[in-house]
């Protein structure tokens, strides 16, 4: 049987494309963000996931306003990503599983959520930049991307995006095939890009995010999406994709790196990793 | 019911409504041969895709906080906002009044 071995949450922001592309892992800016993956390079060469199920908010690629899914996914064995129009390198494509897809579509349908099917979908940089950080020698697993809307308000609700994570973990665990599967939740943290709270960053409610996403995740759906807007500044509503990333790891949940460093870009920038053992090798909390 | 977060649009069905012919055209940019024909001419860029007079005074303005009135969505002004060389710090120094040396100092010291 399949089973989530962890997951990672990650800022996507478009300028660590360009970053790679020019090679300035060691330059001073962004030295302290690229050295936040070190661990996380360290667990995938030991845990050797097969399959990453990627939760992220498309940004005027694959979709526009005129048909915003709330929730897709893609049913697809090839996800490209196009020119996006603000100069980041185009990356390669990333390799699907459409049978994995269609497997959790059933289920995660079966169960009440009404997931939009892609049999073809393009994946921006929200996609894309979470690969390249992780796998830097471009030896990415097979992904099943899921779109969650964070541009068009009304969003989905903090508490439904969990609700979605934990579906998605639960049609993973009954996938007859034996792989390994892991979760990525791309954005945040804390942002605004416009208005004229732009640049708006807290570094608090972040904190809090990411202690409650190990401790207690269904602590912070309480949080409405306004306040979410409030808190984290208008595109940190993109921690909706980290919510449903914690909650497809149904098991038992400890964090094991955090790295946190403001700003890049405009960004307050985060990864956490997070093993997800079976609850029944439940163990004490280190 | 609205929830009001001072400097801060959201972006609901009243402003999706309101700038769809702007956020389309900002969509289209994402081929290059677009962003060119709009560098070409822009005015009869703007016509094509029926900007309302507020929108293409917005853009003309290059002032992003007129083009959110408009009912731009940053993601896709972003795009617009390429072709004219200004990436995310420059819109926010220009949003918040502050250079862009400031702008970034302000982020720095909210990581403080």
């Amino acid at each position: 049987m399949a089973r989530v071995i962890g997951g990672v949450g990650t800022t996507h922001v478009p300028s660590i494309g360009k970053a790679i592309a020019d090679r300035k892992q060691n330059d001073p800016y962004w030295k302290p963000f690229f050295d936040g993956f070190h661990a996380v390079h360290k667990w995938l060469a030991s845990e050797k996931p097969d399959v990453a199920v990627v939760f992220s908010n498309d940004h005027g690629l694959n979709f526009f306003l005129d048909k915003m899914p709330t929730f897709a996914i893609g049913a697809a064995n090839e996800y490209r990503n196009e020119d996006e129009g603000w100069g980041i390198p185009v990356s390669r494509a990333a390799k699907g599983n459409a049978a994995l897809s269609w497997h959790i579509i059933n289920e995660v349908v079966g169960e009440g959520f009404d997931l939009t099917m892609c049999q073809e979908m393009l994946v921006d940089h929200a996609v894309t930049i979470p690969l390249q950080l992780m796998w830097p020698n471009g030896d990415w697993p097979v992904i099943v991307p899921v779109s969650i809307n964070t541009v068009q308000h009304p969003l989905p609700s903090m508490a439904r995006c969990y609700e979605l994570g934990r579906s998605v973990g639960r049609a993973i665990a009954c996938y007859p095939e034996n792989v390994k599967v892991m979760v990525i939740g791309t954005g945040g943290l804390s942002h605004q890009l416009d208005g004229k709270r732009a640049g708006f960053i807290n570094k608090d409610f972040d904190k809090l995010c990411m202690d409650q996403l190990v401790a207690d995740p269904e602590s912070l759906t309480r949080y409405t999406i306004p306040q979410v807007v409030e808190l984290a500044g208008a595109q940190g509503v993109e921690f909706l994709n980290w919510m449903a990333m914690r909650g497809a790891l149904t098991g038992t949940v400890s964090e094991l790196h955090r790295n946190y460093h403001i700003p890049i870009s405009n960004t307050a920038a985060a990864t956490v990793l997070f093993e997800n053992k079976p609850r029944v090798e439940r163990r004490k909390a280190a | 019911m609205r929830h009001h977060i001072e400097g801060t649009t959201m972006f609901d069905g009243d402003q999706a409504q309101k700038g769809y012919a702007l956020n389309r055209m900002c969509f289209s940019f994402n081929a290059k041969e677009n962003r060119e024909a709009f560098r070409v001419d822009e005015d009869a860029y703007c016509a094509k895709y029926g900007l309302t007079r507020e929108q293409r005074e917005a853009v003309k303005s290059r002032n992003v906080l007129r083009m959110i009135e408009a009912g731009g969505n940053v993601y896709y002004l972003a795009k617009l906002a390429g072709i004219f060389g200004l990436n995310v710090q420059d819109l926010g120094a220009q949003q918040t009044g502050l250079s862009v040396a400031e702008f970034k100092e302000k982020l720095a010291a909210a990581g403080r």
